[in-house]
């Protein structure tokens, strides 16, 4: 009950701020936007098919859905560094709440603001030629969740260890676009090199870009652009496990590293 | 455990090779408002951030409310209440969204959340500002914001560290006036660091610290006792008679501050009459001073606290000291 509070609290604190400054979600949809636009309808066109009847719209909307959701939560990590500077934090780490709700917390609402936006890039789906079914869209929304959890809590664990804006902002941008550019969200990844498999097989934001392609393709077993491990190749549900424990290994490490600093 | 609310023993905090609370030991009886002085850099806040879990000491031990600071963390900071030194607001939201942020994480009632919040706000007269966002605050009602919220939930023992920098001197009464009644009507413990003497007068007991180590405890009254001399400041129409004649007479030094001469005597109030009497050179004017806590602090410190507030003659007086210290 207790942490339930605390939970409650620094996720309710963190979308108020969101809210607070929600023009900012402008610049933080532009470059999933501009994106979109660019590859999608744009040189999208010439590109024709990538596989299995679906044109390079369908391929990469998806992806990029899947990328402006990875991009927030994860950046979303800086409020804690950000809190620390300004003081803020020592409030929060005196209150009488866990620190591991904290921890959950902030994932929490690095997630639901990640979720916005995630949703409102969906909405651009009729303006670039792809149609998805409410159903479709309604599937999707647990996997991004997922993703954005998963992301969330990468970023608090970060933020706990991290303790100038700066440093973050680095160690971020470093391991984010990486991250991004070998998850799939551009090139299908079963026609890459092995050696750039292999990396794209340890790259968490793989089976989440992955898992909100199929349900968004409706191709659930992993055939088309799906990812093999270990000879077997993945279907939805694999990947979404796999995701699921990405996600649960980084909450659990946010929560230590939280409860665990000074 | 004792009837202590607060028990310090043998605690000590290293920075690297700096040692910022050296091995200390204190006690703080409940209900008690305890001054916690110190020059600049003496281990105050270090030693507050320990007792109130926000970093771990290097050895020793801390005791608050009956829980470790340590091993207890969580009980601890159901304990306690805090008004940092340095800023903690969140400055993107209002007034009133930082409070209630504090209400919900300090579970406060829902059914008195709002009267407290209400309450509080104005006492700092902020009330007209609630709605506005705390970065467009001034640096006064930034300060006024975190003691509203230090206010709002009652804890047993409430930290409070130099609240008073940067108020003007009607909230500092208001201030005043309300901490004191907390302490009356609630019996909260308050222990509270502070540079300016007055406030600390108001304490029922006092800690000097100094380079980590505490170098006096007792009660305002037996500090300043133990300072003893009082001081007199005359001035005659021939200082340099005047100041021989008070040496010879009464074994004293006399110093001479611009073209005033002062010099420390026992029982000041019984000294004056008789000197006024006797003197055989003429004098312009005379004056008593009774030691202070500034005298205390000073003398214990050997350093000076706030230039503003000592006066010259008073800083010639420490140097003085100093060197008396010091041989
Ligand atoms: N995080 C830290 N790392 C290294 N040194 C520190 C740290 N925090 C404090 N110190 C050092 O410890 C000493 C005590 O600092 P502290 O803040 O406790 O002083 P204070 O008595 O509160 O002083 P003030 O009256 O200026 O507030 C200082 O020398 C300070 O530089
Ligand atoms: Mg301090």
């Amino acid at each position: 009950m207790n942490n339930l509070r605390g939970i409650y609290t620094i996720w309710y604190r963190d979308i108020l701020r969101f809210w607070h400054d929600r023009i900012r979600l402008v610049g933080a949809i532009f470059l999933p936007l501009l994106f979109l636009f660019v590859f999608g309808s744009g040189f999208g066109g010439m590109m024709g098919n990538v596989g299995s009847g679906v044109n390079f719209a369908q391929f990469i909307f998806p992806g990029i859905i899947g990328m402006t959701v990875l991009m927030s939560s994860f950046m979303a990590g800086v409020s804690v560094v950000w809190d620390r500077e300004f003081g803020f934090l020592k409030e929060v780490l005196v209150a009488p709440i866990n620190r591991a709700s904290v921890a959950m917390g902030k994932t929490l609402g690095a997630a639901t603001v990640a979720m916005i936006q995630g949703a409102i890039i969906m909405l651009f789906a009729p303006l670039i030629g792809v149609a998805f079914t409410a159903s479709t869209a309604a599937a999707m929304l647990p996997l991004m969740f997922l993703l954005a959890i998963t992301m969330g809590a990468f970023g608090v664990l970060l933020a706990t260890r991290i303790r100038s804006m700066e440093a973050f902002q680095v160690v971020t941008q470093m391991l984010m676009f990486p991250m991004v550019f070998l998850s799939g969200v551009f090139v299908p990844l079963d026609k890459a090199p092995a050696w750039l498999s292999t990396l794209t097989k340890i790259n968490p934001a793989t089976y989440g870009i992955t898992s909100i392609r199929q349900i968004a393709l409706g191709e659930t077993s992993g055939t088309t652009f799906g990812v093999s491990l270990f000879g077997k190749t993945l279907s939805l549900w694999n990947n979404a496990g796999i995701l699921a424990a990405i996600g649960a290994v980084m909450i659990l490490l946010a929560m230590w590293s939280f409860r665990n600093q000074e | 455990m004792g009837d202590y609310i607060i028990e310090v023993n043998n605690l000590a905090k290293k920075f690297d090779d700096l040692v910022a609370v050296d091995h200390i030991n204190l006690q703080v009886a409940p209900g008690e408002l305890f001054g916690f002085l110190g020059p600049n850099g003496a281990g105050k806040t270090t030693t507050i951030n320990i007792l109130c879990t926000l970093s771990k000491p290097t050895s020793g031990q801390a005791i608050v409310n009956g829980f470790d600071v340590v091993r207890q963390q969580s009980q601890v900071r159901q304990s306690i209440g805090l008004v940092f030194q340095d800023p903690s607001l969140d400055e993107r939201l209002s007034g009133l969204q930082n409070l209630r942020f504090h209400a919900m994480v300090y579970n406060v009632p829902a059914s008195i959340r709002e009267k407290r919040i209400e309450e509080v706000l104005k006492i700092m007269e902020l009330w007209d500002k609630r709605h506005h966002d705390v970065r467009t605050y001034s640096g006064g009602m930034k300060r006024r914001l975190e003691l509203a919220r230090g206010l709002l939930h009652y804890p047993k023992v409430l930290f409070l560290d130099e609240p008073t920098i940067g108020l003007d001197p009607q909230t500092r009464n208001r201030l005043w006036e309300y901490i004191l009644e907390l302490k009356q009507r609630e019996g909260t413990t308050i222990f509270l660091t502070t540079h300016y003497m007055d406030e600390a007068d108001k304490a029922d007991r006092i800690a000097v610290m100094d380079y980590g180590k505490i170098v006096a405890m007792d009660t305002p009254e037996r500090l300043k006792r133990k300072v003893g001399m009082d001081v007199i400041t005359v001035k005659t129409d021939d200082n340099t008679k005047a100041a021989a004649e008070i040496e010879t007479s009464y074994q004293t030094e006399v110093r001479r501050d611009n073209d005033e001469l002062v010099f420390a005597v026992e029982h000041g109030e019984k000294f004056l009459p008789k000197f006024i009497k006797e003197f055989g050179t003429k004098i312009l004017s005379v004056s008593l001073r009774r030691p202070s806590l500034d005298d205390v602090f000073l003398k214990l410190t050997g350093r000076e606290i706030r230039e503003e507030e000592v006066s010259d003659t008073f800083k010639a007086m420490v140097r003085q000291r100093g060197r008396h210290m010091r041989r």
